[in-house]
């Protein structure tokens, strides 16, 4: 009785503001695209906010037992700085409305004013706090990229004070060349959502770090490569799944619009060639480890899928399934091949970041021009070569300086015993034996 | 006359020598996982396209402490139990034991095993 007095009068409210407010109240025709994707925004959001998780637990299930403490560290800290930054400087950085196309520092982020009224909100658009959660969580991810490749043997507060540049300056420029409507917008560029903005970004950032840092003792001796096996892989198989979940954010949100039937349709079409890209890119894997080295490698299927993740990445609406399915399937190709080739060149890469993040993304990026008749080959490369030299040239700047200012490497006895105790004092595992 | 066996096996083959040796009448036995390496060496594995070798291979090591009589029996159940014919098997050596006792009750050699 009690339940169905409250639904009357439920009901009765939902109605009464109907009336009240019906002849100067916006239409849902006017209203309802905002809301609907405010309400993208939202979801991807948190999708894509999921994968800082999901680098964590892929990571954290690479590196060895005695980093891991450290390894959690980086990734909590790098979320919550590039949190910070996108505030304070990152976010108007990137879109800041009318400007050179090349770059514009702006302020502070402001969002919409406590209940905003429809005629004052951006109805062709979505609310600033969705929009700005939904953007800041993409530049945490490139950061992410950047901590994976460098684990074991980085110390955290270099790392950390290469995030607030990375977050702070270095994303957002780049970034506002394209999505903030900048000069590679201007020339026809095409990177749906992010295989060059987000993916080569931190690629790049993480292979002029790997350079200066040096690979971990003992990896390379003698002409040979010596592997080091991951902790977990139960954790890092988590963290692919968790990636690969948080993708579907990362690219359907990226439609940035779901007030149509057109766009909604669109961002559902987005996840299932994103889902079939990873899946094509980690049976690639499968079968070419099984080929190449008689067995399978369970860490190469994962970067597999994380490959045909970043590879769909730049164009996940237009392609066919069967077209997600062959992009995919070449990511994942890219990655048995480059992971090895890294070695060779004593790159060292600890969970395989720079041939997924980097080799697929740009991968992707030409891929584009196969299904997206606005994509021209030579533009995608003017991009892809624009992005490569600023974040390069720009990281290598950053770790220089912080390398000549308080050093980025831990000593060699604290790197043999592990960052988890030299630096954090703190084991992972503290109930389990050395070894 | 008390003998100490020391047997090292391959793991898988631990459950089946236990039944065996228990229907054998030994009533007691230490179990320790190992590794090591012998003619069976170690072996190459890859991981993430990098092949690297694997010096001591893992092994169980069983030491079970018998009267003087039983102690032919027993490694004759070991090697039968324990044995696939191929490299790695393991080996059987057998001791003499100076003193055995038991600390419950001071009981020493045959009486304490």
């Amino acid at each position: 009785m009690k339940l169905k007095n409250s639904l009357l009068v439920g009901a009765a409210l939902a109605v009464l503001p109907t009336f009240a407010l019906a002849q100067d109240a916006p239409g849902f025709d006017e209203i309802g695209p905002y809301i609907m994707t405010t309400l993208l925004f939202c979801m991807a959001g948190f999708l894509v906010f999921f994968m800082a998780a999901g680098f964590a637990m892929l990571e954290g299930g690479l590196v060895r037992s005695k980093n891991v403490t450290m390894q959690m560290t980086k990734n909590i800290g790098l979320f919550s700085i590039a949190a910070i930054m996108y505030w304070l400087v990152g976010f108007n950085t990137m879109y800041p409305g009318d400007f050179n196309g090349y770059f514009a520092i702006g302020g502070q982020t402001v969002l919409d004013p406590v209940g905003v009224a429809a005629a004052d909100a951006a109805l062709d658009y979505a609310s600033v706090g969705s929009d700005f959660f939904f953007q800041l969580v993409f530049v945490a991810a490139t950061a992410s990229i950047v901590s994976g490749a460098l684990a074991e043997r980085i110390k955290l507060w270099p790392f950390l004070i290469f995030v607030v540049v990375l977050t702070g300056i270095m994303y957002p420029i780049s970034g506002s060349w394209k999505w903030g409507g900048g000069w590679l917008d201007a020339a026809g560029f095409q990177d749906f959502a992010g295989s060059t903005v987000v993916h080569s970004v931190g690629g790049w950032a993480a292979l002029a770090g790997a350079i200066v840092l040096g690979p971990r003792l003992g990896k390379y001796k003698d002409g040979r490569v010596n592997p080091m096996p991951g902790s977990n892989l139960a954790l890092a198989t988590l963290g692919t799944f968790i990636l690969w979940l948080g993708w579907f954010g990362f690219n359907g949100g990226s439609q940035l619009a779901m007030g149509t039937v057109g766009d909604v349709s669109d961002v559902s079409r987005i996840f299932a060639n994103t889902n079939m890209a990873a899946a094509a890119g980690a049976v690639t894997a499968l079968i070419l480890t099984q080929v190449l080295y008689k067995k399978p490698d369970l860490t190469m299927v994962l970067n597999g899928a994380l490959a045909g993740l970043v590879s769909i990445t730049a164009e996940p609406l237009a392609p066919t399934l069967f077209g997600a399915l062959w992009i995919g399937a070449i990511g994942g190709v890219i990655v048995v091949f480059t992971v090895p080739l890294l070695d060779k060149l004593k790159i060292d890469d600890v969970v395989g970041a720079i041939p997924v993040h980097l080799f697929a993304g740009i991968w992707g990026t030409i891929a584009v021009v196969f299904y997206n008749a606005d994509a021209n080959l030579g533009t995608q490369i003017t991009g892809i070569i624009a992005y490569g030299v600023f974040t390069f040239v720009a990281s290598l700047v950053v770790w220089f300086i912080l390398k000549a200012a308080i050093g980025i490497r831990v000593g060699e006895e604290e790197e043999i015993n592990g960052l988890d105790m030299s630096e954090l004092g703190m084991e992972a595992y503290p109930e389990f034996s050395k070894g | 006359m008390v003998k100490l066996i020391i047997a090292t096996i391959k793991p898988f083959k631990l459950e089946e020598v236990r039944e065996a040796l228990t229907e054998a009448g030994v009533r007691g036995m230490m179990v320790t996982e190992i590794k090591g390496f012998g003619s069976q060496s170690g072996h190459t594995e890859i991981y993430r396209g990098a092949e690297y070798a694997v010096n001591f291979v893992p092994k169980v090591k069983i030491e079970i402490v018998v009267a003087d009589g039983m102690a032919d029996q027993i490694v004759e159940t070991i090697t039968k139990t324990a044995q696939t014919g191929k490299i790695g098997d393991g080996k059987i050596f057998v001791l003499d034991v100076q003193q055995a006792v038991r600390v419950r009750t001071g009981e020493t050699n045959e009486d304490a095993i």
